[in-house]
């Protein structure tokens, strides 16, 4: 079953491992950081990732994919979360590609995929229109004009949107405001007229985009499968990300655990490793405990997207809300365990105290999912 | 696979044309059967469905079939326990000696001693209990006092034992004694199988906040016990009490989530004692804690799930260490959630104006207090984790001790 790796992932995390350890180490973040970088990641390193096969790691192999499926994709996030990695593998590989896979139509995919699973393709989904997600909440609109379309919203929290070469853009058709059925999803070149992407540096040393599109053309073959359809492909694609990005976060909180019970081990006061003082030990214990919670259910909802996609939205969010807690708790309980030294610039322990912050922000926080889990329980 | 999905087949028919309609709904405490000499039925259909699992070997569904057990692999045993919890089927037979001792005497016990105590508790015939702590020794258990000396033929046992659940209807205790006060303490214990009908074996029972009084404490004056009921060596038995531990807190941890229970599930009583609003419970506090409370429900479901399969495949499973602790607590949590969610309906004690629904609410709320204390409390599971998982240093007090 699902709940404990196979011979195949095990051998793809032993890679995936060697290969950030050696390539993309924290420390590659921070120079990313100090050196203020144009694109935000290393675009030799993405074509090493590439090339590895992580762009196309769920793609089938019809599409030059390595059709390894979110079981294998989850190994790959979660060794990427050990690292900080900053590469497009989220916004492109997960979620522009499930875009893709769930909104495009056959031709779409056909000429985008392959481009995208070797390396020369990015994305970046411009979905949010405000500070909390609510992708149901959209004012951008897209309207006809003679052959073409038009354009016309504000974005805020585009991932990537600065260096992605295509933005996904979510947009409603007024025209279609009657069916009920009036949410499409825009393929746009980022460099197209009109578009004013501003760049912003967030916290964790990685970008996101405030993006205004006004009165952008594009051509009417640009909308991803058909016009007004996009609402259910939005909430698969949506949940691939929630999981994706859990298995990522789990990563994370794995490796600034791991980085806390040695610092406990190492660091000597009164005479004794701190780690003997079981005030410390009890909060330890428990953090492993939801550790423990968290494991399990990140690898059951990466294996319901594989083997049992009606049980997908109830554990993405689940694994999205679980994680959401883990990494805000096990993160900040790192920072007071390793006292001083925890807030210097120095240790990395805060690069991962500032990721946590903004993935809990992705695609959904612990309200937003727990809401959901209800109303999908019926209560 | 294959053999495991016509086991299920087989197994689905068998529990379809044997198990009594009357035993597939859940069932209260008192309907529970328990075995041993003063041993009763709530019915005859429970008596029925008893000798027909027993006679499966299905009340010890994966011990050798040898000792009146099922044979059945742990896989197995899994897919009989899904079946059963599919259809509601009760528990046969509730047993420590199925749970806790049979486990550690498969594994430490002679062939005599498994000939002669394995079928019996199979069969329902003796009831056990569990003589570990002692008014001095709890937490600490491996500092008990209660002796059993040498006197060349047998042991004559001297001392008490606290919080035995169910003394006073055992047949049988299984007890850990000091015999050898000279060495460090966890040397110096052996693990003794005692027959409480022998001369000297006593028991009170202590009233509980729940309002039972399930358990008891049980006093020893020279009761003398034949050395061929000694398990392991004599002074090795605390691993065999540790090994047993683990039965005991797998057991704990999975409670709740395995025989069918006669009482007010949460979202049931979200149902009968809250308002709702378009589909969502009016009261935004008690709405988000149960929801909470459902997600950590399904995540250590999901947990249980990932620990069976990584002991199935031969792994070591570090979650399996941890499941007492979530279990335990969430348990307690449920309890508080379901008296919050009944208002003043969750505090009844007695007599009319209550259902018996209601009045069983207000006592499991109660009882539930006692999860995170029996079986190592969990202050002392957390203590495990660090040792065990983390490999976090000893506390300096704690190392001066033992
Ligand atoms: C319902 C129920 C059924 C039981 N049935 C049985 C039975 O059948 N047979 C049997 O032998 N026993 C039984 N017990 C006893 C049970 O195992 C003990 O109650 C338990 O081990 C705790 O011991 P204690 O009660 O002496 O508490 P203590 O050990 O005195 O603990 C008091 C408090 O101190 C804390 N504490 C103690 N040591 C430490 C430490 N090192 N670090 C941090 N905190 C610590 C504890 O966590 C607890 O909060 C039962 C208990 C209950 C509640």
């Amino acid at each position: 079953m699902a709940l404990v790796l196979n011979e195949e992932q095990r051998l793809l995390r032993d890679t995936a491992q060697d290969f950030l350890q050696r390539e993309a180490p924290v420390a590659a973040l921070r120079q990313l950081r100090d050196s203020r970088d144009d694109t935000g990641y290393s675009t030799t390193l993405w074509q090493q990732m590439a090339d590895l096969g992580w762009a196309s790691i769920i793609l089938p192999e019809a599409y030059g994919g390595l059709d390894f499926g979110f079981t294998g994709l989850g190994v790959i996030m979660q060794e990427s979360g050990r690292t900080l990695v900053a590469s497009p593998l989220f916004a492109t590989a997960v979620v522009g590609a499930s875009a893709l896979l769930l909104a495009g139509t056959e031709a779409q995919r056909e000429h985008y995929l392959p481009l995208l699973a070797a390396g020369n393709l990015t994305l970046a989904l411009a979905l949010e229109e405000s500070h909390h997600h609510s992708p149901h909440r959209i004012e951008a609109r897209v309207e006809r004009r003679g052959d073409d379309l038009v354009l016309n919203g504000h974005k805020t929290f585009v991932l990537d949107g600065h260096s992605a070469d295509y933005l996904l853009v979510l947009a409603r058709d007024p025209e279609r405001t009657d069916t009920g059925q009036d949410l499409t999803l825009l393929l746009v070149p980022r460099t197209s007229a009109g578009i004013d992407c501003q760049r912003s540096l967030m916290v964790d040393s990685r970008n996101a985009a405030t993006i205004n599109f006004t009165d952008v053309r594009i051509p009417a073959d640009a909308v991803l499968g058909r016009p007004g359809q996009a609402s259910d492909a939005l909430d698969q694609i949506l949940d691939r990300g929630r999981v994706a990005l859990a298995a990522e976060m789990l990563g994370s909180a794995e490796e600034v655990f791991d980085r806390t019970v040695a610092w406990l081990k190492e660091r000597v006061q009164f005479g004794v490793p701190i780690g003997s003082f079981q005030a410390l030990q009890h909060r330890a214990a428990h953090m492993q405990t939801e550790l423990e919670l968290s494991r399990s259910v990140v690898l059951q909802a990466l294996a319901a997207v594989d083997d049992n996609p009606t049980q997908v939205p109830l554990l993405a969010s689940l694994a999205k809300a679980n994680l959401n807690e883990l990494v805000k708790n096990i993160s900040n309980e790192a920072v007071q365990m390793h006292g001083g030294i925890g807030v210097t610039d120095e240790l990395e322990i805060g690069f991962f105290l500032k990721r946590a912050r903004v993935t809990m922000q992705i695609f959904g926080d612990t309200g937003f999912h727990k809401d959901r889990y209800a109303s999908l329980c019926g209560y | 696979m294959d053999d495991l999905q016509s086991f299920r087949e087989e197994t689905r028919q068998w529990l379809e044309a044997n198990c009594p309609p009357s035993q597939r709904q859940p069932g209260t405490p008192e309907e529970q059967y328990w075995g041993g000499r003063r041993g009763q039925f709530a019915s005859a259909d429970a008596q029925l469905w008893f000798e027909r699992m027993r006679d499966r070997g299905w009340t010890a569904p994966e011990w050798p079939t040898e000792y009146g057990g099922g044979g059945l692999t742990p896989h197995q045993g899994r897919i009989l326990k899904e079946e059963m919890r599919r259809i509601n089927a009760r528990t046969p037979l509730y047993s420590l000696g199925i749970w806790m001792l049979g486990p550690a005497l498969l594994e430490y016990g002679t062939e005599a001693q498994k000939q002669q105590h394995l079928r019996a508790i199979v069969n329902g015939e003796v009831r056990w209990c569990q003589g570990y702590s002692e008014p001095g020794a709890g937490s600490d258990l491996a500092s008990l006092q209660t002796r059993a000396e040498d006197q060349g033929e047998h042991f004559l046992v001297n001392g008490s034992k606290i919080w035995t659940t169910s003394a006073d209807k055992s047949d049988w205790i299984f007890c850990l004694v000091r015999t050898n006060p000279d060495v460090k303490k966890q040397e110096g214990i052996s693990f003794l199988l005692i027959d409480m009908a022998t001369p000297g074996v006593s028991v009170t029972p202590i009233a509980l906040i729940s309002g039972d009084s399930e358990f008891c404490q049980t006093f020893f004056d020279n009761v003398a016990v034949p050395k061929d009921n000694l398990v392991g060596p004599l002074n090795g038995g605390w691993s065999v009490a540790k090994a047993l531990l683990v039965h005991e807190r797998k057991l704990m941890a999975e409670l709740g989530s395995d025989s069918p229970r006669k009482e007010i599930p949460l979202l049931q009583a979200a149902r009968d004692y809250l308002e709702f609003n378009d589909g969502r419970i009016a009261d935004a506090e008690l709405r988000s804690n149960l929801a909470s409370h459902e997600m950590r429900m399904h995540a250590i479901g999901l947990t249980h799930m990932r620990s069976f399969e990584e002991r199935a495949a031969g792994a070591a499973s570090t979650a399996a260490l941890a499941m007492k602790y979530l279990g335990t607590e969430a348990m307690k949590n449920k309890s508080e959630l379901l008296l919050a969610i009944m208002g003043s309906r969750g505090l009844g004690w007695e007599g009319p104006g209550f259902s018996d629904e209601e009045l069983d609410a207000t006592r499991l709320w109660a009882g539930s207090k006692a999860m995170t204390i029996a079986g190592g409390t969990s202050e002392i599971q957390l203590n495990v984790i660090a040792r065990n998982v983390l490999q976090l240093p000893q506390a300096p007090a704690a190392k001066s001790k033992s």
